[in-house]
Parts: C-alpha cells; sequence; structure tokens
C-alpha cells in the first residue's frame, strides 16, 4: 500500500504544505481537492517519485519509493497534464509505444481494442496531429487500459473530456478499485464514482 | 515480478525515434545539408590549390561534422520534455539509462552516420587519397558517437532552460575539442604517411570512455532536469 508521512513541500520560499500524512490501502482512491496553485499538482508528482519532498517520506508496502526505484515505477502509472501524445504518431501508435516506453508492450489488437472502448473507433490511424483535445486526451488515458499498474496517479485527467468519456472513465477507474487497485486523482469536476473507499485531501 | 525485457526497449527507443524522424524529415536533412555547404564552402574560397586543400581538409570536415551535430542536439530532448513523454520515460519501468543510451544510437544514426558516410564523397574536392577518404571515414564513425553522447549529456543539462541551444554550444564545443583533435589528426597523419593507427585508437578509447559515463551522466542530468 501507498503511505505518505509528513510531506512538507516547499515552492521558493513559500511552503505550500506541511506534515501531510496519508495511507492508501488496495481498493481505494484518493480525492486530492485544492485551489489553483495549492499543490496537487507538486504532491502528485512527489508520489511518482518526479519531485523530491523537503521533508517527510513516501513508502510502498513499508519500503521508501527512492529505494524501490524501478521496482515501484513498474506498479505507477502516471498521467500528468502533458499527454506525452506525439503528433506526427497515430492514434495506435501512440498508444503502443507508449505502453512499450513503459515496459509493458501490447499487441495491435489489445491497442485498437483499448482505443475502441475510448470512443476511438475510426480514429486509429490518424495522425495525431488532428484530433481534438479532447480524443488527444483519450489517446493519453488509454494507457490506463494497456498497462496494468496497481497504483494510478491522475492529475485532472477530465481535462477536455465530454459527458460521455466522462462516464467511460469513471467506469474504468471503478473496475480498477474492484479489482484491488488503487487511485490518486484530482480533479476540479466531481467525478461520479460509484466505489465507496473514497478518501478526501483537501490542500489549503 | 518479471523485469521488462531492456534489449527489446532499448529496439524500441530506437525504432520510434527513426519513425518520428522519417515523418519530419526535415530537421534530418537541415543537419546534412547544413554539413555539405560548410564543407563545401571552403574549396570555393580558397581556390584551387590542391596542396593547401589536402591540408586544409581533415579539420574542414571534421569541423563541420561537429557544428551539424551541435545542430541537431537541440531536438534531441526538447520535443519529448515538451509533451510530456520525457516524464513518462523518467517513471518507466525500464531503467531511464537504457531509454536514453537508445536516445543516443537513434540520434547517432540520424546525424553521424550519414554524415560520415557522405565525407568521402565531399572529400573528392578537396583532392583526398582513396587511402586518406578510407581514414576519414573511419575517424568519423569513430568519434560521431563520441559526439552524440557527450552532447546528450550538454542537451540534458540545458533542457528546459531559455537560449538553451547557445548554452549547449559554449557547454560542449569544448569537450569536443580533444574528438577533433584526434579525428582530424588521424587523417592529417595518414596524409603525411604517419599512419593513422594511433590517433583511431585513442579515439576509440573517446568512444568506450564515453559510451561507459555518457548515459549515466545524461540520466542524471535529465532527473535534475525534471524535478
Amino acid at each position: 500500500m501507498l503511505e505518505a508521512s509528513n510531506l512538507e513541500c516547499v515552492r521558493g520560499e513559500k511552503s505550500l504544505f506541511r506534515d501531510l500524512s496519508f495511507r492508501l490501502e488496495a481498493g481505494a482512491c484518493l480525492m486530492v481537492q485544492g485551489a489553483n496553485g495549492s499543490g496537487k499538482t507538486s504532491l502528485l508528482r512527489m508520489l511518482c517519485g518526479l519531485a523530491q519532498p523537503a521533508q517527510g517520506e513516501i513508502r510502498w508496502g513499508g519500503e521508501p519509493i527512492r529505494k524501490l526505484a524501478e521496482d515501484y515505477r513498474g506498479e505507477l502509472l502516471y498521467c500528468g497534464h502533458a499527454g506525452a501524445v506525439k503528433d506526427d504518431l497515430t492514434a495506435l501508435e501512440n498508444a503502443q509505444i507508449s505502453a512499450t516506453l513503459a515496459g509493458a508492450p501490447v499487441d495491435e489488437a489489445s491497442a485498437r481494442q483499448a482505443l475502441r472502448q475510448l470512443g476511438l473507433k475510426g480514429r486509429e490511424d490518424l495522425p495525431a496531429r488532428v484530433l481534438s483535445a479532447g480524443q488527444r486526451r483519450r489517446v493519453a488515458l488509454s494507457r490506463l487500459l494497456l498497462e496494468k499498474r496497481r497504483l494510478w496517479v491522475l492529475d485532472e485527467p477530465l481535462t477536455a473530456l465530454d459527458k460521455a468519456a466522462v462516464t467511460t472513465l469513471c467506469g474504468v477507474i471503478d473496475a480498477h478499485l474492484a479489482t484491488g487497485g488503487m487511485a490518486v486523482l484530482t480533479s476540479h469536476q466531481d467525478l461520479p464514482l460509484a466505489a465507496d473507499r473514497i478518501a478526501h485531501l483537501r490542500l489549503d | 515480478m518479471d523485469g521488462p525485457s531492456l534489449p527489446a526497449a532499448l529496439g524500441a527507443v530506437i525504432r520510434r525515434d527513426l519513425l518520428l524522424a522519417m515523418r519530419r524529415k526535415s530537421d534530418v536533412l537541415t543537419t546534412l545539408f547544413f554539413f555539405i555547404i560548410v564543407v563545401s564552402l571552403f574549396p570555393l574560397g580558397v581556390g584551387p590549390e590542391m596542396a593547401m586543400l589536402r591540408q586544409i581538409a581533415p579539420g574542414v570536415l571534421w569541423v563541420a561534422a561537429l557544428l551539424a551535430t551541435m545542430l541537431s542536439l537541440n531536438r534531441l530532448f526538447a520535443a519529448d520534455h515538451a509533451d510530456g513523454t520525457l516524464e513518462q520515460m523518467a517513471l518507466s519501468a525500464v531503467p531511464l539509462g537504457v531509454l536514453v543510451t537508445g536516445k543516443v544510437i537513434a540520434h547517432w544514426l540520424l546525424s553521424g552516420l550519414p554524415l560520415a558516410l557522405l565525407a568521402p564523397v565531399l572529400g573528392l574536392q578537396f583532392d583526398l587519397a582513396a587511402g586518406s577518404l578510407a581514414v576519414l571515414v573511419v575517424s568519423l564513425l569513430i568519434g560521431t558517437p563520441v559526439l552524440s553522447l557527450i552532447g546528450a549529456v550538454g542537451a540534458a543539462l540545458t533542457l528546459g532552460v531559455r537560449g538553451g541551444g547557445v548554452l549547449v554550444s559554449l557547454l560542449v564545443l569544448p569537450l569536443y575539442v580533444p574528438v577533433l583533435i584526434f579525428g582530424a589528426g588521424a587523417v592529417e597523419a595518414d596524409l603525411t604517411g604517419l599512419g593513422a593507427t594511433a590517433h583511431l585508437s585513442l579515439l576509440a578509447a573517446f568512444l568506450a570512455l564515453a559510451a561507459f559515463f555518457g548515459p549515466w551522466a545524461t540520466t542524471v542530468a535529465l532527473r535534475i532536469a525534471l524535478e
């Protein structure tokens, strides 16, 4: 499970938050809320190991994530503001290549299946350049279906998505939680999740 | 848990970067045309004095190769940094060092290798003999990977910095000096009949050193840039 103890985040001379502790068990979801600039993205990047907390420690299964390194990254899926979608590649190539880079190659059939599930049927072979913002977001989110990871860290996953896609995404997250997965996410919109084990964390 | 296959990941990164380059050919072609034009300007400027041309040929070809490599360094990590791919690479179950090595190999395949293959054709303008042309190609084949490996460290260090293009030149060009001396020296030694083996061996030693430390240093620099 994921455990954070006494985290402090400093940006410049300002302390965004301090003494932040939480535990996330299998099947649970943590919703991080707060105003713009309250440190949500900073917290999420810390949880991934992309940034180091000024104080405190993050542990996965009792071990500090710094020590686990690749073993931890093999359990983690981070979806940030930038979708890591390449303009010059098709939706299908994007999905397959990002899975391969993450260390979990998938075959073409399952990549097509994932894109179809996210409502990109018929768009699989178009270059990402010509896709709309919402469609590009869907391509980025196809990684949720393709990479089998236990911990999902999603930064504003709903950005640019339409209602139908929000419903689909919530279904995907619910299914992930139901099978013992974990999720940490931020969102300014309401996420209509069916799961009951949702904790809220307010950063102010 | 079974770890991901490292050779497969390495191959995948190389294939990805080559595919991206094929979709955007102008980037690669700019480097090559720059090399061709800079090298061709010298015979035009100096005039048809064969002895003089032969003498300046190794230096001109090597300096042009160096500058052409510099031109292509900026895009090594910049695009991946801008669209978030670099973040994903840093979070991959595959060690970042392996992915970085793949990117550097792809960079060499797209810049160093074509330069080395073009060099003998351009060398003809300088009235170089077949033997010297062969030494030139070999010295470029050994030397240009060193340029890519060292350049990657510079590109990673200047990632996200405004005016990174100029900064990377200031940072990397001094480090290229030994490669330039021994690369051009190999061809000069062959021209004067001394034999190029010693110079080429030293170049190969640089390559071994850069191949060992380059990806590691690049990885550290990238992690700092991402934080």
